[in-house]
């Protein structure tokens, strides 16, 4: 029988898990306000999946065109995320970040300039003006690197390499602490805290083509979810329209948004620029439509109305698939970007260098010279753990979650850039609330043996058991699955299919077997990170069913109009008292009236509102 | 297609060997590829590191055939294929479990850098004030993404274990990134020469050689931040002048273009 009592326990006020930018802002908020504050990690510090955000992080600076201002970029992200976002997180994100791209100057950030000497914004899809604050293609490790140079000399601990298994909870229900385990030696620690942050990002690994690095396992859906917490739009999964195609050993990494924010254009394997032909209703008038129009936008004229190219992902990702199911496709099946007719070689070296040399070495492709093979790669859960607007708690008392794990900000399909401005703020918030929760609480509960032993054991069950299924293996043929049958396009037989196919991985699970010692080894990692994916993969598959429309990222063929309907209700997932997985169609709330007005104008309306606004104040 | 041979590293910092392996190689793999082909098919628990698979994260670093590299940018037909690829962890840092080592004292030489203090008269309701060809001396350094590769070969770490002396190449960046930052009003001169061991690097350029970044470690940081030392502390001159005047002020952009 295993002694708890001699596991090493290590107390803090805040205890964040994961540290991408959600976690490190969140976990400088929280030690700025006194709290002893840890954050633990998977990877060692600044190689969290943040590091590889290219293309920047948006806010209304207004430093390019004057001309925004937070509404417009509120009314930019709910249509991207065709109305279904938390109006109230939308409405946050979008007032708090710019003032959250600033301080991160302030500590240290260098971003590209403006002639006037101001931080420089970039175009992208889906916002009206030019507002990603951007460090040429490397943005996310600008981002990391300040917040975790700013965190060092702050006092906060940090624990690399420690993976977090379980959430411990009291008798009132409320989380009082984590087991973790180290990488390195294969040892548990127990962490005991009065407030949890969950910032562990999403769950890619759990298709073939993905973005996303062995971290994207979904632990903080599995987390939140075992401690009775609630996700929330699962179904939406955003496929990034340019992925790596060839050769067949980087298919999927990513091909920043950038490189079309910058003039880069789509073609089909005739030649066409095919985006002209798949401009839907809603964004009709604000799109060009001619490629002539499209020229003088990128040429800089305010008059003209941005390229087809910049169209918000989902549409993008779904063309290409059209295009490729028309037997349009390029060599390796997808679609062909180039931007080698549109910009200068030098101009694109120093734009896009990261972009310029990743194609150089992996594909010994020239971008300057050449059009580069894209196609869709899973990037991005808009879902995820389902939180309070303005606190960021989940349904679990002391539990919150920012970041990518959480949902709601981004309805059903996110805006490039949004996500990196999201980990500021939400971040921020987090670490504000959860320190006010810590500061609620005298001391620390007292940890249940019996839970934290029962996480223990279902660890080292994996690897003590004499044998059983190879966890590589598990882990392709959940990809295969999700590949196929609950991918871009999804239909109800095969999202069926896809189900089955869970339900018999999930018993392969049961006796998963890791090779070796407990010492570094991957193939044990894998097969705990498998538990975590096949929850993520479940809600994500019952939710899909669930869903019977097309919306944003979620697109199903056998539904494929937009429901009015629909827009009333988030799917939720949670743990029900069988323990088995219960799917509930929730009713969302009536959102403030002011803010569906801002929404839903015209743009040229909102426009006018603002100048006339700016008029008021100045005078 | 083709079977190819594969020497790895299994073991620890007491003992270890170079273990056999053969796998079938595939068009565009890079040596990150073939691990991964290895560790699924035959060895589940070889350890590594890795997490973008795209050069971005400095997480994968390793030695292929005795040179210091990033493994997913390392493509299989750099090599013959008849020949038989070697992969080592890096020699400076000891190794935890096979290609996978402890480079925690990097991150211990991170705290003791002074942050970034930027100039407060620069500060407008719009952000600070600095202008691009301010800041791209600055940006150079800091698309430093911690691979480690310059400190696993700098002599002065790896050949002389003067950890306890050097903060090595990374640091040295650090350091020039903070000091070439056009706001930054931080002084950090004394300790480069007393605590960090500016003097210790003789500018072998080794550390640039292998920075998969291409940052000029040495002529665009190192060189000129021993400028600023001996300029400080054995320029009679300037001494003399730095006791008239104090330790002169950055000049700092101007508020308007
Ligand atoms: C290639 C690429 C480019 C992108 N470009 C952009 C862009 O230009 N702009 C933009 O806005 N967005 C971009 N995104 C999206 C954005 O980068 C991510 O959504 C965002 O960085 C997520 O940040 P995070 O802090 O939520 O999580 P992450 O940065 O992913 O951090 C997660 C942390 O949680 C830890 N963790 C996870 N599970 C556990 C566990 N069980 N125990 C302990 N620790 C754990 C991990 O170790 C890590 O530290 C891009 C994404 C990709 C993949
Ligand atoms: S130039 Fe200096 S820092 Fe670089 S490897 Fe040589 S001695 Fe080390
Ligand atoms: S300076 Fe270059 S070689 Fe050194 S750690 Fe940074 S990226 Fe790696
Ligand atoms: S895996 Fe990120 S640099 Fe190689």
């Amino acid at each position: 029988m295993l002694d708890i009592s001699e596991i090493k326990t290590i107390e803090h006020d805040v205890l964040i898990v994961g540290a991408g930018g959600a976690g490190l802002s969140a976990a400088i908020e929280a030690s700025g306000r006194g709290m002893s504050t840890g954050i633990v990690m998977k990877s060692l510090l600044g190689k969290a999946h943040t590091v590889m955000a290219e293309g920047g992080m948006a806010a209304a600076l207004g430093n390019v065109d004057e001309r925004d201002h937070w509404k417009i970029h509120f009314r930019d992200t709910m249509r991207g995320g065709k109305f279904l976002n938390d109006w109230r997180m939308a409405e946050l994100h979008a007032k708090l970040a710019p003032e959250r791209v600033l301080l991160l100057e302030e500590w240290g950030a260098v971003f590209d300039r403006t002639k006037k000497g101001l931080i420089n914004q970039r175009n992208f899809g889906g916002h009206r003006y030019p507002r990603l604050a951007h460090v040429g293609d490397r943005t996310g490790l600008e981002m990391i690197r300040t917040l975790q140079d700013h965190g060092i000399h702050q006092g906060i601990e940090t624990y690399m390499e420690c993976t977090a298994l379980d959430i411990l909870k009291n008798e009132k229900g409320e989380v009082c602490g984590v087991v973790c385990m180290w990488r390195e030696t294969g040892t548990f620690i127990i962490f005991k805290a009065k407030s949890i942050i969950l910032a562990t990002g999403g769950g890619g690994r759990a298709w073939d083509v993905t973005a996303n690095s062995w971290e994207y396992t979904g632990d903080g859906y599995a987390l939140a979810y075992e401690a009775g917490a609630e996700l929330m739009d699962l179904e939406f999964n955003q496929f990034h329209p340019t992925g790596m195609m060839w050769p067949l050993s980087v298919k999927g990494i990513l091909v920043t948004e950038s490189v079309r924010g910058e003039g880069g254009i789509l073609l089909n394997s005739e030649g066409t620029r095919f985006m002209f032909n798949y401009i839907p209703d809603r964004f009709r008038s604000e799109t060009a439509d001619t490629q002539e129009e499209a020229a003088r936008w990128l040429a800089g004229d305010p008059k003209a109305r941005r390229p087809p190219e910049l169209l918000t992902r989902d549409v993008v990702a779904r063309a290409i698939n059209a295009e490729v199911k028309a037997g349009r496709g390029s060599k390796h099946g997808g679609a062909y970007l180039n931007i080698a007719t549109e910009r200068s070689a030098e101009d694109i070296k120093k734009k896009l260098p990261s972009m310029y040399h990743q194609f150089k070495v992996l594909a010994e492709l020239d971008i300057t010279k050449e059009a580069m093979e894209v196609g869709p790669t899973c990037h991005y859960f808009m879902g995820g753990i389902r939180v309070d607007a303005d606190t960021t708690m989940s349904s679990v008392p002391g539990l919150f979650a920012c970041g990518e794990c959480a949902a709601g900000m981004h309805g059903a399909n996110r805006l490039g850039g949004n996500s990196l401005s999201d980990l500021l703020v939400f971040g921020y918030l987090a670490g504000k609330n959860a320190s006010e929760f810590a500061k609620s609480k005298s001391g620390h509960s007292k940890i249940d043996e019996e839970q934290a032993s029962k996480i223990i054991r279902n660890a080292t069950n994996i690897l003590n058991r004499e044998a059983g299924a190879n966890p590589y293996l598990l882990h392709e043929q959940l990809e295969q699955n999700m590949q196929v049958n609950v991918g871009i396009i999804r239909v109800k037989e095969e999202l069926e299919t896809g189900i089955e196919r869970l339900e018999k991985l999930k018993e392969d699970y049961k006796t998963v077997k890791a090779k070796g010692s407990s010492q570094f080894n991957p193939g044990w990692h894998e097969a705990l990170g498998l538990r975590n994916l096949l929850i993520t993969a479940e809600a994500v598959a019952r939710a899909a069913i669930l869903r019977e429309e097309s919306r944003g990222a979620h697109t199903r063929s056998d539904f494929p109009d937009e429901l009015k309907e629909w827009l009333n209700f988030n799917i939720i997932s949670r743990k029900g008292l069988d323990g088995n997985m219960e799917l509930v169609k929730v009713k969302r709330p009536v959102p403030n009236p002011e803010l569906v007005r801002i929404a839903e104008s015209t743009i040229e309306d909102l426009e006018n509102e603002i100048v006339e606004e700016r008029k008021q104040t100045n005078t | 297609m083709a079977t190819r041979k594969f020497q790895i590293y299994r073991g620890d910092n007491e003992k270890g060997e170079m273990v056999n392996f053969e796998t079938e190689v595939m068009e565009g793999m890079v040596v990150l590829d073939v691990i991964h082909k290895i560790q699924a098919e035959q060895a589940n628990d070889l350890a590594i590191r890795w997490n973008c698979k795209a050069g971005k994260c400095g997480s994968c670093s390793m030695e292929i055939n005795g040179k210091p590299k990033l493994s997913c940018m390392t493509r299989m037909n750099e090599y013959k294929p008849d020949e038989t690829t070697t992969i080592t962890p890096m020699k400076t840092f000891p190794v935890i479990k096979d290609l996978v080592c402890d480079v925690s004292w990097n991150y211990t030489q991170n705290k003791r850098i002074k942050p970034v203090k930027l100039a407060p008269e620069s500060k407008t309701e719009k952000g600070y004030v600095m202008y691009q060809k301010d800041v791209d001396r600055a940006q150079e350094f800091r698309k430093c993404i911690e691979c480690y590769l310059c400190q696993n070969v700098c002599h002065v770490l790896r050949d002389h274990d003067k950890k306890d002396s050097f903060v090595g190449p990374r640091f040295m960046i650090r350091v020039a990134s903070l000091e070439m930052h056009p706001l930054d009003i931080e002084d950090r001169i004394p300790e480069l020469k007393n605590d960090f061991g500016s003097g210790l690097c003789n500018i072998t350029k080794c550390c640039t050689d292998v920075c998969p970044e291409h940052i000029h470690i040495t002529d665009n940081g190192i060189i000129p931040l021993k400028e600023r030392v001996i300029d400080r502390f054995y320029d009679p001159v300037t001494i003399l002048g730095r006791k008239i005047f104090g330790v002169r002020k950055k000049k700092l952009p101007p508020l308007n273009p």
